[in-house]
């Protein structure tokens, strides 16, 4: 018998491509917006948002709410869209994104509804994310903490302050999810700064890994269900992703890092994530 | 007898707002037998989380410990608890106003041995520009106390500079401490506005200059928030202003004295360390020397603003 049913995957499939077409008009068009990296870890966040995490949009503050921490602050579009679609604030203000005093800025700021807190410079969050997850442990509180990290975040050393602590610390809530698509800005990871073999670096920091097909949405599912299971120490989801997936022009280019779209461009992907 | 070394007055004031408050976290970056982080590890371990050598990591998970309703101290000299987090200060705690108070002990230069690398002669300028940041710097160790203890009690992300080194306390003991500027000296020709020791030797510097000229201390031991109004209250009816401090003359209480008195038109003399790096010493009083913050420079300044 299948594990998760033939219309849960295809709803959450559904919600990823949601995810990225929301992501896209909130870019518009002719200006610079991060599509490659939303787009990579766009099937990530639809099985957290609309799968695994507790959570309450009219309450973002519940005390019963497991906590997701965008890393990769970059593409704060991605968590707008999955937040506006989960019911946290209006679709309409994704237009509005990066409007001056508006609430929604370039990267995520902690004020905005169900963002829990400000991250952009880069490598940060996991900390945070383990504060946050040591704080929880300490009030024996069951919530989780979700962090969404990079692979060239990962040139980082905070994020091996971070894993080195959390490895010694072994807070069992905390569950890392590294959105391996292969891409940093300038280039391919393997040749700008290498952060290969990802996975052995978190295993030998003691971390539980776990390595998946980062759009394969069972797969996604199967790993969140088994970090949630695994006691004594946090759990690293090594996701081998696809920059730009499901936008055939921005597949695996490295220039969609933070691009603006033609209006032909935008047309064709929002037609192509139908 | 009050207590005479600032880490001490910090690490059992802490200690007992620990035994108090459930929500407060001390956190340490393997120097909790310097900071004295090591009281609250030793008797209550649950309440203390060594982050090792990662002054990064650390500034940032009290972060997250703080948006989940804890009250973390983090601690570790000035240099690394404030320097070394710049930007974990700024991005992850400051921004996003979470209630962290980090301790910058053996501030200045105050840690006289291991020179310039461990003398925080810049921590007062970076930290006081950071939007929504509160600096204070105790003028003593009864201050210390005191502080803590308002740290404790406020919401907010704050910086306490604290000394290494044992003197004589100027201010009262038990006192409640108050964010304004304080008056300990009156006097009517000159005002000096001090923080940290150079309170202690400013007054000295006022006592040796009586007869000749009447001098006001003023303790700033809350450089930000800075009383802009108190500042120029005190300074208005007196011919000129001296700051002292242990730390460098660009950016910190003289930088900020001088930005409140910016519609005065009253002249104001630094002494602090002259844009330079400290040095090793074989005590404190010969690297204060050295980087001119003795009574001596005080009087110094005091008498080039009579002229």
């Amino acid at each position: 018998m299948e594990a998760y049913s033939r219309e849960l995957i295809n709803s959450l499939e559904e919600k990823g491509k949601l995810l990225r077409r929301d992501c896209i008009k909130c870019i518009g068009v002719g200006v610079a917006g991060h599509v490659g990296g939303s787009c990579s870890a766009a099937d990530l966040v639809a099985a957290l948002y609309f799968y695994k995490m507790k959570y309450d949009p009219k309450n973002p503050e519940w005390e019963g709410r497991d906590y997701f921490l965008l890393s990769k602050g970059h593409v704060g579009i991605l968590q707008y869209s999955a937040l506006a679609e989960a019911g946290f604030f209006p679709t309409e203000d994704l237009l509005h994104c990066k409007e001056p005093g508006f609430y929604l800025q370039g990267h995520p700021h902690l004020g905005t509804p169900g963002v829990e807190v400000g991250t952009g410079s880069l490598g940060q969050g996991l900390s945070l994310g383990l504060g946050i997850a040591l704080g929880l442990q300490m009030d024996h509180k069951p919530n989780r903490v979700y962090v969404l990290v990079g692979d060239g975040e990962q040139n980082e050393g905070q994020i091996w302050e971070a894993a080195m602590a959390a490895g010694a610390k072994k807070p069992d809530n905390l569950c890392a999810i590294i959105d391996n698509n292969g891409l940093q800005a300038q280039g391919p990871i393997r040749d700008r700064l290498d952060s290969a073999p990802i996975a052995d670096k978190w295993k030998a920091f003691g971390w539980n890994v776990i390595e998946i097909d980062g759009h394969n949405m069972e797969e996604i599912l199967k790993a969140l269900d088994a970090a949630e299971a695994t006691k004594g120490k946090p759990t690293a989801i090594v996701a081998h992703t696809i920059k730009g997936k499901g936008i055939s022009f921005a597949e695996g280019v490295t220039g969609f890092h933070n691009a603006p779209l033609s209006k032909e461009q935008y047309e064709q992907a929002l037609s192509e994530l139908s | 007898m009050a207590e005479r070394n600032q880490r001490m007055a910090y690490g059992q004031t802490l200690l007992e707002l620990c035994r108090e408050n459930p929500d407060i976290v001390v956190l340490d970056a393997d120097l909790g037998g310097s900071t004295m982080g090591k009281m609250i590890e030793l008797e209550m371990p649950e309440r203390h989380i060594e982050m090792g050598i990662a002054e990064a990591n650390m500034a940032s998970v009290a972060g997250g410990l703080a948006r989940v309703g804890k009250i973390p101290f983090t601690n570790s000299f000035a240099v690394f608890a404030a320097g070394r987090a710049y930007d974990q200060i700024r991005q992850s705690i400051s921004i996003g106003k979470l209630n962290v108070k980090i301790c910058g002990s053996s501030a200045g230069c105050s840690d006289f041995g291991d020179g310039a690398t461990h003398q925080s002669i810049d921590d007062i300028a970076y930290m006081r520009v950071i939007p929504n940041m509160t600096v204070i710097v105790p003028a003593d160790a009864n201050e210390t106390v005191a502080a803590t203890k308002y740290m404790a009690a406020n919401k907010g992300v704050m910086y306490l500079r604290l000394n290494r080194n044992e003197y004589d306390n100027v201010t009262l003991e038990n006192a409640v401490f108050s964010t304004d500027p304080t008056v300990l000296r009156e006097g009517s020709d000159i005002t000096v506005f001090a923080c940290g020791i150079m309170v202690g030797k400013a007054l000295k510097a006022a006592e040796n200059l009586k007869g000749s000229i009447s001098v006001r201390v003023v303790n700033v031991s809350t450089i930000k928030p800075l009383n802009r109004e108190k500042i120029c209250e005190l300074a208005r009816d007196t011919k000129g202003v001296v700051t002292a401090e242990e730390h460098s003359i660009i950016g910190g209480l003289g930088g900020a004295v001088a930005e409140a008195l910016r519609r005065e038109c009253k002249p104001v003399e630094f002494v602090g360390v002259n844009d330079e790096f400290g040095s090793s010493a074989h005590n404190y009083e010969d690297i204060l020397k050295l980087l001119g913050l003795t009574v001596e420079h005080i009087e110094e300044a005091i008498r080039s603003l009579m002229q």
